[in-house]
């Protein structure tokens, strides 16, 4: 319990948001809480947060991984389209549902790879060395699809988008499962500190003997495979790999999800839950817009005022303001403990 | 990936240069935006066909999504001084210079799928579809399929802004206006896209009693159809039956899910655009009859009836 | 208190009952300072006394808690460093704040260039630069970058900024730290002259002849506390060292000669080693339980030794032997494999990771040795914290506190401790008694002669040739980025050092 106290406290601002953010929706659209079972699934808006948060969700682990580094991945989204586009036309063209997702895993860990070895080895600044498979990206993912949207019936990858695992859709148990084994292998071995360490003074920690090298590759590395995941449930959602629109922009929702999730683009201090609730809490607002029945044109007006508002609240101007009558109270008890 | 297109594009160009030219009586030059969607890939190939079918020496070029690709296209098929150029513009301004040099050039110049806000005297012709009519034969055909019964419609619109999104709205809209039966509660944009067609139509879904308070839907493209049936299969309902699907642009895959009884409608946005636009050049080179400013194509309306899998199979080559 | 004895006209700056809380820390407690008009008055007192915390107060970096401050009469509550700036006090730093890679001039006047027609008036500005830096005897290129002066000069145009700008008082804190004695020398031309232009001088330093030297009155702090104002003329030495530790120190280095120079063999052989551009190849042998300590001036290529040996550059010629087997010592990571170890004399760009605690910095060689798939267990972290914040006295509330909050002295021994947590066979230190007081001096100095003692061959590198030859068998003294001779047993004294260090300047390098 003392050991999860300190991690309890750092999530707590994300928490509150998402509680407020869920509560404000149902107050305008009461069912908004509503679960039901039905055809032994988890049926409801919630779930439906849970399940379109998804990509972002996937996107927002290696991202933060990445800006723990001080570093940031603007392809993302690209990778998303290219390994949508390998996973469809692999099994189109008659390969194993294993060989499919192997070769899409495969290809989205190659891209981190380019992005890892541009940022480490060649030091090409972070926003510009993934900027290049950013706008290229997509066109590589193009000429796989040929411009169509490359359809698919295999049962088995459908499955991964809209199959479902103990009444859950299959895209929520993915990124809960691989968000906690991540959390893991960072919290669980010294590669959270070090990726910490690397991200705060890069040059400390090499003098230190931390291989920040092969660390930087990792996390782009790391990024590339949560976008190839998130790119195969984008494309199993739809049946399809839509070239031209999967994953369009959502490196920025999942920058956001970081940001929102309290972690610095500054790198140093991460943590991975915080950038999940990250990814819901837009999600909801999302759902939540989608629900409201507001004319479209609405839609990015709201979403901005809000994360305007999550973002203000949790800048430190405010937190010092806040900290301010907690201050003047634990200083009172500093004076009557030296006093004693 | 550009390497490559460009690669492709210049074998072509090449092809055609040496391979059919003396053959053809007309050598067209037809400056591309991109392949930018599975539509715009099969009107490359329609145009291709097209061509090929008449004898017409197409030199054809990629713009890749830039205008300053497709200006230099066109002075390129100046310099070489072909017969006619058909350019679907990527963008609407900034293309007074290049019409006025082919226009001084004597070349003809139709635009094709978009026009262009330079003055009518600097270009023959635009064929283009009617986006507001496209609407409003979707909404037709909802009115008499409901036959007066009252329906709840929910719209899913494309991207916000967009005039395909705003004319394709008003034409369903106005098809709609004086039948009371029909009433549109719902209506989001969708992006034009199947993962957010799909999103949204669970929300719609979940937003209006599970679905059972929505009798059709509209979208205004089919890809935001064909996410959307998913979304309503995935929650426990038949689309096609319990809620009417009818949407545009008539992709081949909106065929298949008609000829599974899971789609209603559809209006085509043809892809032949050339068709038109040769028949007009040649009826010009013939005896300089002047076609009218505007070529409306056909809004073609496709059922369940029309034997979907058929139009699926001949619309599949298409590159779509 | 004997020291107030300035009339209250003669008082430009006057701090009364000051007091600062940090959670978990209370920093300063109900503090009074003094300064006068004309005055270099000595902020003195262990690392964590209170002296930056002060400062900031003052300068208004930090909010006070609580406290008065009156400057030339009036109340003053600056909110930030800029306000404080305009009511007339000045700050410099030890680190350099200026922007290296803008031009003397326009660091000079940055964020108010004269303007002529709107647009910035570079020759106005570079004629108005020269005359401000022609009183301070300082003849520079004001149109050279920043970055390519020495640092003292770099310190000076800190200073004729800071007074340009503000011209009432002007703080130094450690300004000295990382300037050898002939540039001290300018920098305290500048200072005294100042003085006599009526200025009030605060000068933070850890070096106690610097004190005696140039300052008038002495503060002491201790935890926070006051501990009396005095005229310095009037204070002996031991008595002040009393005031800063709250205990007489014993001897404060230990000059008496060193364990025998043992005549083992030699344990790692550079020959040959170097890189173009950093440092002429030099041969280099070091036994064990053997301290060589490198003496030279600023740029003279000691850092530049330090890091080829340690792999931090790669050397492009030459060879390395441990214990006769050749070794590469390519990166850091090989070297800390072949267990050397090297604490960096920048430590806030090198050192110190400053978000991360306390703990974690400790750990953080030991685990990059172990790999990232063998963490140390988090209690085993928290021993070797304890272990270390109590062996070298590092004051900090508690392990977890992130290392920036530390004072400056404090972070360079949490680094010191990182190495010594890896166990090290060869330690590498770069100006370890840095920004370090004078009663942690004395326990590094024991520290160092200690681990020579248990076998460990150290490299020390030090600007205080006092303490270079107290505990070092050997001195290398390098110039121009050469290695120009080595002094061994008897030699090793200061002025041979000195002499070596100077001999360049008459012929050429001598070996
Ligand atoms: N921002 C902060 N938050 C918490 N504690 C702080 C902060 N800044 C300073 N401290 C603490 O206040 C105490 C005084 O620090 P200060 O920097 O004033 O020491 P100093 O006298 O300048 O020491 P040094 O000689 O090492 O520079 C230290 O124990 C330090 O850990
Ligand atoms: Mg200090």
């Amino acid at each position: 319990m003392n050991a999860l106290k300190p991690h309890l406290i750092r999530l707590a601002p994300q928490f509150a948001v998402l509680v407020a953010v869920v509560l404000l929706i149902s107050l305008a659209f009461p069912d908004f809480l509503k679960l039901q079972i039905q055809n032994g699934r988890v049926y409801g808006s919630l779930v439906d947060v849970l399940n379109r948060g998804a990509p972002v969700a996937l996107l927002a682990i290696g991202m933060t991984i990445v800006i723990a580094t001080r570093g940031i991945d603007l392809s993302v989204g690209a990778v998303m389209a290219i390994c949508g586009a390998v996973a469809a036309a692999s099994i189109t063209s008659g390969h194993s549902l294993v060989y499919t997702l192997a070769l899409a895993l495969a290809v989205g860990l190659l891209c981190g790879l380019w992005n890892g070895i541009l940022v480490a080895v060649l030091d090409i600044q972070p926003i510009i060395a993934t900027l290049v498979l950013m706008v290229a990206g997509r066109g590589i993912a193009q000429l796989i699809t040929e411009g169509a949207i490359l359809t698919f019936n295999d049962p088995g990858l459908i499955f991964i988008g809209s199959g479902s695992f103990l009444g859950l859709p299959m895209p929520v148990v993915i990124w809960l499962v691989f968000g906690i084994a991540v959390t893991l292998l960072v919290r669980r071995t010294a590669l959270g500190m070090l990726i910490e360490a690397l991200g705060i003074n890069r040059r400390a920690s090499t003098l230190s003997g931390v291989s920040t090298g092969v660390l930087l590759v990792a996390a782009y590395v790391l990024s590339g495979l949560c976008a190839a995941i998130a790119g195969i449930i984008a494309a199993a959602d739809i049946k399809g790999a839509d070239a031209n629109n999967a994953g369009l922009w959502l490196e920025l929702d999942a920058i956001l999800a970081v940001v929102v999730g309290g972690n610095s683009l500054l790198g140093g201090r991460f943590s991975i839950a915080a950038a999940l609730l990250g990814a819901l809490i837009i999600q909801s607002i999302n759902t939540g817009i989608l629900l409201s029945g507001f004319p479209p044109e609405f839609n990015l007006i709201i979403k901005a005022a809000i994360i305007v508002l999550i973002l203000v609240i949790q800048s430190p101007r405010i937190r010092d303001l806040a900290a301010l009558f907690g201050r003047s109270e634990s200083a009172e008890a500093t004076v009557k403990q030296e006093a004693k | 990936m550009k390497l490559k297109t460009a690669l492709a594009s210049a074998t072509i160009l090449a092809a055609c240069m040496f391979g059919s030219a003396q053959a053809a009586d007309l050598t067209v030059g037809f400056s591309q935006i991109g392949s930018e969607s599975g539509w715009r890939a099969a009107e490359t190939t329609l145009t291709k066909q097209q061509a090929e079918s008449r004898g017409i020496d197409l030199k054809f070029a990629d713009a890749q999504q830039k205008q300053e690709n497709q200006i230099k296209a066109l002075r390129s098929f100046i310099a070489q001084g072909v017969d006619a150029i058909l350019v679907a513009p990527v963008v609407a301004t900034g293309w007074d210079d290049v019409l006025t040099e082919a226009k001084d050039a004597e070349i003809p110049v139709i635009l094709l799928d978009r026009t262009v806000d330079s003055s009518e005297d600097l270009y023959m012709t635009a064929v283009t579809s009617d986006l507001v009519h496209e609407g409003n034969v979707a909404g037709k055909w909802l009115v008499d399929a409901v036959a007066g019964k009252p329906c709840n419609v929910v719209e899913l619109q494309g991207t916000t802004g967009s005039s395909p999104a705003i004319d394709r709205k008003k034409g369903f809209e106005e098809a709609l206006a004086g039948h009371d039966n029909l009433k549109i509660i719902r209506s989001q944009t969708g992006d034009f896209t199947r993962t957010k067609g799909k999103e949204v139509m669970e929300s719609f879904l979940k937003a209006e009693d599970g679905g059972k308070n929505i009798c059709a839907l509209y979208a205004h493209n089919d890809d935001m159809a064909v996410g959307a049936i998913q979304a309503i299969k995935e929650a426990g309902l038949k689309p096609g039956t319990d809620i009417l699907v009818v949407s545009i642009d008539a992709v081949p895959d909106i065929f298949q899910a008609m000829a599974a009884g899971e789609a209603n409608a559809t209006v085509e946005l043809t892809p032949n655009m050339a068709g038109p636009a040769f028949d007009a050049l040649a009826a010009f080179k013939k005896d300089g009859t002047l076609p009218p400013k505007w070529i409306q194509t056909e809004s073609k309306l496709y059922t369940q009836k029309d034997d979907p899998m058929k139009v699926y199979e001949e619309k599949k080559g298409l590159g779509y | 208190m004997p020291g107030n004895i300035l009339g209250s006209e003669d008082i430009i700056l006057s701090a009364t009952g000051i007091d600062k809380v940090f959670p978990g820390a209370k920093a300063l407690n109900k503090v009074n300072f003094q300064l006068g008009r004309g005055e270099v008055h000595a902020l003195l007192g262990e690392n964590g006394a209170g002296k930056s915390t002060l400062v900031k107060c003052i300068t208004g970096a930090y909010r006070r808690d609580g406290g008065r401050l009156v400057l030339d009469g009036v109340d003053i509550d600056p909110r930030d460093t800029f306000e404080a700036q305009r009511l007339g006090i000045g700050t410099v730093y030890q680190e350099v704040n200026l922007l290296p890679n803008l031009t003397v001039a326009e660091n000079l006047f940055l964020g108010r260039q004269p303007r002529r027609f709107g647009l910035v008036d570079a020759r106005a500005m570079n004629r108005r630069a020269e005359t401000l830096l022609a009183g301070y005897d300082l003849d520079i290129d004001v149109k050279a970058e920043l970055s390519s002066c020495s640092v003292a000069v770099q310190q000076v145009v800190a200073i004729a900024r800071a007074v340009d700008l503000s011209g009432k008082v002007l703080i130094l804190d450690e300004p000295t730290a990382s300037l050898d004695a002939h540039e001290v020398e300018m920098l305290f031309a500048v200072v005294r002259r100042l003085k006599t232009q009526g200025l009030g001088i605060v000068f933070i330093t850890h070096f106690l002849e610097q004190v005696y030297a140039i300052c008038d009155r002495i503060t002491v702090l201790r935890n926070g506390q006051l501990v009396g104002t005095r005229e310095a003329a009037a204070l002996p030495r031991r008595e002040l060292i009393a005031m800063m530790l709250g205990r007489e120190l014993g001897d404060e280095i230990k000059t008496v000669a060193k364990a025998e120079t043992e005549e083992g063999p030699v344990r790692y052989r550079f020959s040959g080693y170097g890189r173009r551009g950093h440092i002429a190849p030099f041969d280099l042998e070091v036994r064990k339980g053997e301290v060589v300590g490198i003496a030279g001036l600023l740029g003279s290529g000691r850092t530049e030794t330090a890091e080829i040996l340690f792999g931090a550059e790669k050397a492009d010629s030459g060879s390395a032997e441990i214990e006769g087997k050749p070794v590469e010592l390519t990166s850091p990571r090989a070297a800390i494999r072949h267990r050397l170890g090297f604490c960096p004399e920048d430590r806030k760009v090198d050192g110190i990771v400053g978000d991360l605690s306390v703990r974690e910095n400790i750990a953080l060689a030991l685990q990059a040795r172990r790999g990232w798939a063998r963490p140390i267990p988090r209690a085993e972290q928290e021993r070797l914290a304890d272990q270390y914040i109590k062996a070298l006295d590092i004051r900090t509330t508690d392990r977890e506190k992130p290392i920036r909050l530390l004072s400056g002295g404090n972070q360079q021994k949490a680094i010191l401790a990182r190495w010594l947590a890896t166990n090290p066979e060869f330690l590498i230190l770069d100006e370890p008694t840095r920004g370090i007081d004078v009663g942690a001096h004395a326990e590094i100095i024991r520290l160092i002669e200690n681990l020579c003692e248990q076998g460990m061959s150290l490299i020390v590198i030090s600007s205080e040739l006092d303490e270079l030859v107290a505990y070092s068998h050997r001195v290398i003294v390098l110039r121009d980025r050469t290695h120009v001779s080595e002094l061994v047993g008897e030699a090793v004294t200061t002025a041979h050092i000195v002499e070596a260090i100077a001999a360049g300047e008459k012929q050429g390098a001598s070996r």
